[in-house]
């Protein structure tokens, strides 16, 4: 006779990542050991990493070099419930010229505003739109935040109905949130199926997929040992990037977060040989700031890791600074707030 | 150019003033020695840096004369809290001129500027602070009231952290009472003399600091000087054993703080990533010329390959060069001659059959290099684990159990240091509880504070420098009143002090 020590486990949503890294025998319970079975990190020694990353000194040509980068680098976010078509395209606008007075100022990779306002993102782009034109230079993606953001708390058909009408109306990225409260519950397997079956509703009528970017909300998730078993739970189900922040919640994007999801990357990446990106948001305001996150994704992962389809920045109010001191640079002096258009 | 080259990131040198000439300061001004003057150089560059006097005997008897009355008539009348105003006036005039301190320890000693800015000086700011706080406490050192000063104190020190080896010898002694003849390392004596500016910049009373610079022959002359009554070196095992044969048999006390050969333990549950980043920051801080150096790499068999292949990625991303640079990981080899030593063992290592990896980096054509090394495949009677390279060189040994680890730790003459690295706090405590080692570091390495003391086992040297400890070693018991105990006094003074409160 055999005695049933676990209650019954279900099996998951099929996901070949997590299948052929796990084993065919794929249930909540082997994920979790698997999650479980990930070394610890060490809280004082990684922020004191990130704080040698943040030390670094980038000068002249390199700093040229960062400041271009990171424009290309930016998700260019309106997030708020006062959003109009006006402010999106407004916001477009910004994106196709960022600096009027210097045309040479690269465009950023994306906008990232609510589903309802993809349509009216993907008109303001026109031509530049990126799902368009098949992703010539100088176009811009449509991101669309999904799944009930921020706090993801809907069931999970209005969930997939969200990101649905997103990716019909011509978004080219999906921005989801986790379920926080499931994961922090140790519920990785309802958490697991939710990201696989958003990512199944990425699918487009030709069969090709939005991409999906996997929001932890880190602030919430507290401890880095979580952080660190979110990450490989989001690459396991699917993702192509993960994401630090919503921006709704404090902290949002820290370094010693951002570094800690771009070594899972690498160990991913050690591991397969597959590429997923990682996108701080949230908090990431200044040039120099965001030059520290540069370093440490080269540091880190390697420079290859510095392009759009590996790295982003999700900011708002960074692109302006990123301008000033792009101004900085190329004329030899400061100018001010007045000299980059608010939005 | 790739972004992670960087552009070039130097520090100036324009905040430094130099002269071109150096005298030795003896009570209270600086004086020509009398022996045959020499070049200190920059090791990065083998530039001329000054011209440094050298103390002969006749210097030595001077400045020891100079400390002998400074302690005589001013340093030992003096209260505690007056000593401990000039060792806070001392401390905020380093945190003052902290950016050019920096810069010249990178320049004479080679070290990164980040390390000299972000490490050295601020932590010789907190030595001076820390014990100018004690200069009045000193009833509560631990060695009942009233305890005495010891008198002028002979003090000898490397060149691997030039200025806070000087503040962690001349901040207790003077916090104690003491005066002090110091004598810094013959490649790096630019920080010493810029702290005898200091000096006199603080107005501190003549003679109570005097630095005398030299090589070997002036610090034999000093530690040898009948009227000094304590002697504190720090430096290597050889030199160490010269000095406590010639102090044996004579009534001077002595601390000495020599070599190591400490294992860096790794546990199969570490945390990966920041182990990885502790053995690097073990060995390859300051080139690995720390005597605390984590340089035997104990890694559990399990996890071996994964540790030794991410070792190798990070140490890829390290950048060697000037140091003066804010970007530069990994500085110059302080002289021509330690660079033949890390050579001429790394070479024993490899014909020992040790497999050698080093790290691709460019080597600068002037100046003493030396890339990362490590050495996989190491046994415990290959002389790379046995005998301290005080180089960027890293040993890699495995172990199976916590036993074995605890074992080939120990299994070192010396016993200065280690670093245990494991996610289980119980085993952290039952491992540190088993290794003969002065400090232990768990999940962390090469961190120093002012309030901790640091000193070895064995053949690493005996005595304690910082915390309580680093201050009782200047100090001795008072004497008992005539006709009390001192234990009759200490437990008076107790009940008196419990009365009080009431």
């Amino acid at each position: 006779m055999t005695i049933e020590t676990t209650p019954p486990v279900r099996t998951l949503a099929p996901a070949a990542r997590a299948v052929e890294v796990l084993g065919g025998d794929f249930t909540e319970a082997s994920l979790r050991r698997y999650l479980n079975g990930i070394p610890g990190v060490d809280a004082v020694g990684l922020e004191q990493r990130a704080a040698g990353l943040g030390t670094r000194s980038i000068k002249t040509t390199s700093k040229a070099w960062a400041l271009d980068k990171i424009i290309e680098l930016i998700d260019l976010t309106t997030l708020e419930g006062a959003d109009t078509p006006g402010k999106v395209r407004s916001l477009v606008a910004k994106a196709l010229t960022p600096d009027p007075s210097d045309l040479s100022a690269p465009r950023p990779a994306a906008v990232c505003v609510y589903g309802d306002m993809v349509p009216y993102a993907v008109e303001a782009l026109g031509a530049s739109h990126a799902g368009r034109s098949g992703g010539a230079p100088g176009s811009v993606n449509v991101a669309a935040v999904a799944t009930a953001f921020p706090s993801g708390r809907a069931s999970l058909a209005v969930k997939l109905a969200d990101t649905a009408d997103a990716v019909a109306a011509g978004a080219d990225e999906i921005d989801m949130v986790i379920d926080r409260g499931a994961f922090l519950s140790g519920r990785y397997g309802l958490v697991f199926d939710e990201i696989v079956a958003v990512k199944e509703a990425c699918r487009r009528a030709d069969g090709s997929y939005a991409h999906l970017k996997v929001i932890l909300e880190t602030g919430e998730l507290n401890t880095y040992d979580n952080v660190r078993r979110a990450s490989w739970l989001s690459i396991l189900a699917g993702g192509d990037f993960i994401k630090t922040s919503t921006g709704k919640v404090s902290p949002a994007a820290t370094l010693p977060v951002t570094l800690l999801m771009l070594e899972v990357v690498r160990d991913w990446h050690k591991l397969t040989g597959e590429e997923i990106g990682v996108k701080p948001a949230g908090g990431i305001r200044s040039s120099k700031d965001a030059i520290k996150y540069l370093v440490t994704v080269a540091e880190t992962v390697g420079e290859h890791w510095l392009q759009p389809h590996l790295f982003r920045f999700g900011a708002s109010s960074l692109l302006n600074d990123v301008l000033l001191q792009r101004q900085k640079l190329t004329t030899g002096h400061y100018s001010g707030a007045d000299y980059v258009t608010i939005d | 150019m790739s972004f992670l080259e960087y552009a070039p990131a130097p520090e100036s040198r324009a905040i430094l003033n130099l002269r071109d000439q150096y005298g030795l300061f003896i009570d209270g001004e600086f004086v020509d020695g009398n022996g045959t003057p020499f070049q200190t150089i920059s090791p990065a560059t083998e530039e001329r840096i000054a011209t440094i006097s050298t103390a002969n005997t006749a210097d030595v008897d001077a400045a020891v004369a100079a400390a002998r009355r400074a302690y005589e008539r001013t340093w030992s009348r003096m209260s505690g809290s007056d000593r401990g105003k000039y060792l806070f006036r001392i401390a905020r005039l380093v945190q003052e001129r902290a950016r050019e301190l920096a810069v010249a320890e990178s320049l004479d000693n080679g070290k990164p500027i980040k390390e000299s800015r972000d490490v050295d000086v601020p932590l010789v700011a907190a030595w001076f602070f820390y014990y100018a706080g004690w200069a009045d406490k000193l009833d509560h050192a631990g060695l009942g009231p009233a305890p005495r000063a010891l008198g002028v104190a002979a003090q000898v020190i490397p060149w691997n952290f030039p200025l806070l080896m000087l503040a962690w010898k001349i901040a207790p002694a003077l916090a104690a009472g003491n005066t002090v003849v110091l004598k810094p390392a013959e490649t790096t004596p630019l920080t010493a003399l810029l702290f005898a500016e200091i000096v006199q910049q603080a107005g501190l009373p003549a003679g109570v600091v005097n630095i005398v610079t030299g090589a070997g022959e002036t610090g034999r002359d000093l530690v040898n000087h009948p009227d000094v009554n304590k002697v504190a070196f720090t430096g290597s095992t050889a030199v160490g054993r010269e000095i406590a044969r010639a102090v044996a048999g004579t009534d001077k006390k002595l601390t000495l703080e020599l070599g190591g050969k400490a294992a860096n333990i790794v546990f199969d549950d570490a945390p990966i990533d920041q182990a990885v980043e502790g053995i690097v920051n073990g060995i390859f801080f300051n080139q690995g010329h720390v005597c605390c150096a984590g340089s035997r790499l104990l890694v559990q068999e399990s996890i071996h390959d994964e540790v030794v292949d991410r070792l190798k990625n990070r140490l890829s991303t390290l950048r060697l060069g000037d140091p003066l640079d804010k970007n530069t990981d990994i500085g110059a080899i302080n002289s021509a001659e330690q660079l033949h030593r890390i050579r001429e063992l790394s070479d024993i290592g490899e014909a020992e059959g040790a497999d050698r990896w080093t790290a691709d980096c460019a080597i600068p054509e002037n100046g003493f290099w030396f890339a990362p090394t490590i050495f996989d495949n190491v046994s415990t009677s290959h002389r790379i684990a046995r005998e301290e390279i005080f180089g960027p060189v890293l040993s890699v040994l495995t172990f199976r159990t916590p036993a074995e680890a605890i074992a080939k730790a120990n299994n070192t003459p010396y016993g200065l240091s280690a670093g245990i690295w494991s996610d289980k706090g119980s085993r952290i405590l039952a491992v540190a509880d088993k290794l003969r080692a002065g400090v232990i570091w768990a999940n962390t390495f090469n961190r120093f504070d002012p309030a901790s003391p640091f000193g070895g086992y064995k053949e690493s040297g005996y005595g304690r420098e910082g915390g309580r400890h680093g201050l009782a070693a200047y100090l001795t018991p008072g004497r008992a009143l005539p006709g009390t105990s001192a234990g009759a006094l200490t437990s008076a003074s107790t009940t008196t002090r419990k009365g009080a409160k009431k």
